[in-house]
């Protein structure tokens, strides 16, 4: 009895998670600044809500902790790989941005690839 | 878990994949277009295991594990694709 209070306590906030991320990825203003809201506050959100379940229902302890575990170590990963993609294909930062660190890397140098934004530049490279 | 509560709160959970819906129809580069549907099957993945808790039915775990996994490869086939073609 007690454990389906606080199971759903455990949902309740994690639901509210979820929807600040979805939220966050609809209002923000460029692309790493959605990644950024999508990526944190849908984690823990997933997170919360399959744990909660797992609070509710004892038996499905173990594997609602192997799914929240898998959603928390891969999430990131694929954070990371978009905006490790979207900088080096050249998507523009917002015009508030106050300090870009990866311009001066060289392993964030730009790439020319099929998804990229400046496509009108890459038609003919060989011609210039 | 009674109807109201669940109710509720999966018709929060769908907002926030509605909102990511938009998000993947009118981003305007293909990179903002992978970011709404990212958090679209991450939520959609949560919501899906409150739908067993609620139907009573642990095969809906099995589901959103395989959806994680599918998400994850194919997300990470889509950056791929993005930065330097397949």
């Amino acid at each position: 009895m007690i454990t389906d209070v606080i199971g759903a306590a455990v949902i309740a906030f994690g639901v509210a998670f979820l929807f600040l991320g979805g939220l966050g990825i609809f209002r923000l203003p460029d692309v790493y600044n959605r990644l950024q809201a999508g990526t944190k506050c849908t984690t823990m959100g997933a997170f919360c809500t399959i744990l909660g379940v797992g609070i509710v229902e004892p038996d499905w302890f173990f594997k609602t902790l192997v799914i929240a575990v898998f959603i928390l170590l891969t999430n990131p990963i694929s954070a990371h790989a978009l905006a490790r993609a979207s900088y080096k294909i050249g998507v523009e930062l917002w015009e508030g941005t106050v300090v870009d660190k990866c311009k001066e890397l060289a392993e964030c140098e730009p790439v020319d690839a099929p998804g990229t934004a400046h496509e009108q530049q890459t038609d003919q490279p060989g011609e210039k | 878990m009674n109807l109201v509560l669940f109710t509720v709160l999966l018709s929060i959970g769908v907002a926030g994949v509605v909102l990511c819906l938009f998000r993947g129809l009118k981003g305007p580069t293909a990179s903002d277009r992978a970011v709404g549907v990212d958090g679209m099957i991450t939520i959609t993945t949560a919501l899906m295991v409150l739908i067993g808790l609620f139907l009573k039915s642990s095969i809906y775990l099995d589901v959103s594990l395989v959806y994680a996994v599918l998400a994850f490869i194919g997300i990470i086939a889509i950056a791929r694709y993005l930065e330097r073609g397949l």
